[in-house]
């Protein structure tokens, strides 16, 4: 039992104590550039957390076989085929948020959050505490996103996850545009630091 | 050191061929069914297709041809402006054997979201400036620059890029010889296209 | 191609601005950006390794991927060969110009998960650039990249002096002032 708790605690850990986003602030570039709508900044999140998952378990599993020296180079390798079989599978699956995360599929390979948690957790750990820390991690990354593309969605441009909720006209597109998602994660970032962050 | 990285790479490189392979039909299905129902979208019903490629502008052109029962019910002309905003605007224009436009629908842009964005939108003012009006009567400029064609607010340049890809899908139209073999065909609405495609 | 290099090097050094408005290479804009010198000198290695990365990127695509048909192992081959790249630069420099190398050294590594040098040769291969273009794309981007580093750099030694809220202080109110700064950079839309 308690080691169930154990493992969960350690899933939960990378959701709000680790938070990849608010916390570590690694993974920006994702964070901003696809948070225009709610269902961008999911697909994104989900995305990144299959890759952080398969590569994690790949990287623990393969640790010891792996010389030091050639380490980070082997870790990249992995790292981008599981980007590339992602990139393949979304085409081919869902074409039309494909289509709407362009470039920043194939740049989930320099996404700092795979590499760090794969130098940092997966090469020091078993298979199953790695793949429970890209779930947590995952879907820290993930709600955060979300949740930043809900917000800059709603304010933006008066929907969410594409319902338009009828105030469209209302709302400062801004948000929607480059400034507002650097405002919009900066002040999610303040909300973070003031409630959530305990010592 | 050097053999374990071998190992490494090369057994990723095989398993993102062998994912490659699977999806590879798939990927190309998802890009031919979202052609062929945006051809769907901008033309009345039909039951057959040939293609045929145009020259316009130093591009190639892809026009497709729709006949129900042999006879020709319209063409279906996927056209792209290099003049965006954001990039490329691609988009289907559908057009009637004597030129009027039936319906046009935005296959990709990265436009502004919430300004240029809305060219996608069902009913928009520059789709409306467009369906239901003959090609060849119609000044396909904004308003802004002598034209007939109403532009999205703020979103000028979007709407000038969505004008020129029109533009070169009744150029390829044109250049098709539809209109030339319906003046010599039906007498009935000869009349009327021959004024009309000297404008 | 109507496209001149002209508005290539307008189009990203201000209007497509990386950082500010296609929001690629954050990481070093927050990270190294807290003083003009260290940001310049990273502006300066970027644009070393982008304009290198843009040749040999574009040569590999063309005529090794794409004779091969392998264009779908382009994530793989592309950070590889940056990665590849940016160590090859780092051992020349070394040898060659310890000056240089002292100056620029320590920023290299870092290049490699700077995700404007990996996005940048994607992009010019989607935007199917010729050699001469992509080189124009790619040092025009790296430029834009040192720009908007070194301007947020002058705001954040500014910032240093101030009194800032608790919850503000760090990664919040540079976000925050990087907003204000692209919608500076927002009044150049328009310009090609």
């Amino acid at each position: 039992m308690s080691i169930l708790k154990d493992k969960l605690l350690l899933a939960w850990k990378g959701v709000i104590k680790e938070n990849p986003t608010f916390v570590l602030v690694l993974g920006m570039c994702p964070t901003l550039g696809t948070t225009t709508s709610a269902t961008n900044g999911f697909g994104m999140g989900i995305a990144t957390m299959a890759v952080l998952i398969m590569s994690n378990m790949v990287i623990s599993l393969i640790k010891n076989v792996i010389p030091d020296k050639v380490r980070i180079p082997s870790f990249i390798v992995v790292i981008a085929s599981f980007v590339t079989i992602i990139e393949m599978l979304m085409q081919a699956y869902l074409p039309a948020l494909y289509a709407s995360l362009g470039v920043f599929i194939p740049l989930i390979v320099v996404n700092c959050i795979i590499l760090g948690r794969a130098e940092a957790f997966a090469s020091k750990n078993g298979v199953l505490d790695s793949a429970l820390d890209g779930i947590g991690i995952g879907v820290g990354f993930t709600l955060s996103l979300t949740f930043i593309g809900a917000v800059r969605e709603i304010l933006g441009a008066g929907a969410i996850f594409g319902f338009n909720l009828g105030i469209s006209s209302y709302m400062p597109l801004v948000l929607i545009l480059a400034p507002g998602g650097f405002m919009v994660l900066g002040f999610a970032m303040v909300l973070f630091n003031k409630f959530l962050k305990r010592s | 050191m050097i053999v374990v990285l071998f190992v490494i790479t090369f057994s990723s490189a095989l398993f993102v061929g062998v994912v490659h392979s699977i999806t590879e039909e798939p990927i190309r299905e998802a890009a031919l069914r979202a052609e062929t129902q945006s051809i769907r979208n901008v033309l009345p019903e039909f039951d057959a297709t040939q293609v045929e490629m145009i020259r316009v502008d130093e591009e190639e052109v892809k026009l497709t041809k729709a006949t129900k029962d042999g006879k020709l019910v319209g063409c279906a002309v996927l056209s792209v402006s290099h003049s965006g905003f954001g990039g490329d605007v691609q988009m289907m224009v559908g057009y009637l054997p004597d030129g009027t436009i039936y319906n046009i629908n935005v296959l990709s842009q990265k436009e502004t979201p919430g300004l240029g964005t809305h060219m996608t939108d069902e009913d928009n003012v520059l789709l409306k400036s467009f369906q239901g009006h003959n090609a060849g009567v119609v000044n396909m400029t904004v308003r802004k620059d002598g034209g007939d064609v109403d532009a999205l607010t703020a979103a000028t340049i979007s709407s000038r890029a969505y004008c020129d890809a029109v533009r070169k899908s009744y150029e390829a139209f044109k250049l098709s010889g539809v209109l030339d073999t319906l003046k010599s065909g039906s007498a009935l609405s000869a009349g009327t296209t021959s004024e009309l495609a000297t404008e | 191609m109507e496209i001149t290099y002209f508005a290539i090097i307008i189009g990203s050094i201000f209007v497509n601005n990386v950082v500010l408005s296609q929001f690629l290479g954050i990481c070093p804009f927050l990270g190294v950006s807290s003083k003009v010198e260290t940001s310049l000198g990273m502006g300066a290695a970027v644009t070393f390794v982008m304009a290198l990365s843009s040749i040999v990127v574009w040569l590999i695509q063309y005529y090794v991927l794409q004779p091969l048909g392998i264009e779908y192992m382009q994530t793989i081959v592309f950070i590889l060969v940056i990665a590849a790249l940016v160590q090859m630069v780092e051992i020349i420099l070394k040898k060659v110009s310890p000056s240089l190398y002292g100056a620029l050294g320590i920023f290299l590594p870092l290049i490699t998960t700077n995700c404007a040098v990996l996005g940048v040769a994607i992009l010019m291969i989607q935007k199917k650039y010729t050699l001469l273009q992509s080189f124009t794309y790619s040092v025009s981007t790296a430029v834009g990249f040192a720009l908007a580093l070194v301007i947020f750099a002058g705001i954040r030694e500014r910032l240093e002096l101030d009194e800032v809220p608790e919850a503000f202080k760090g990664v919040p109110i540079a976000l925050i002032t990087a907003s204000i700064l692209a919608m500076a950079f927002m009044g150049f839309s328009g310009l090609v």
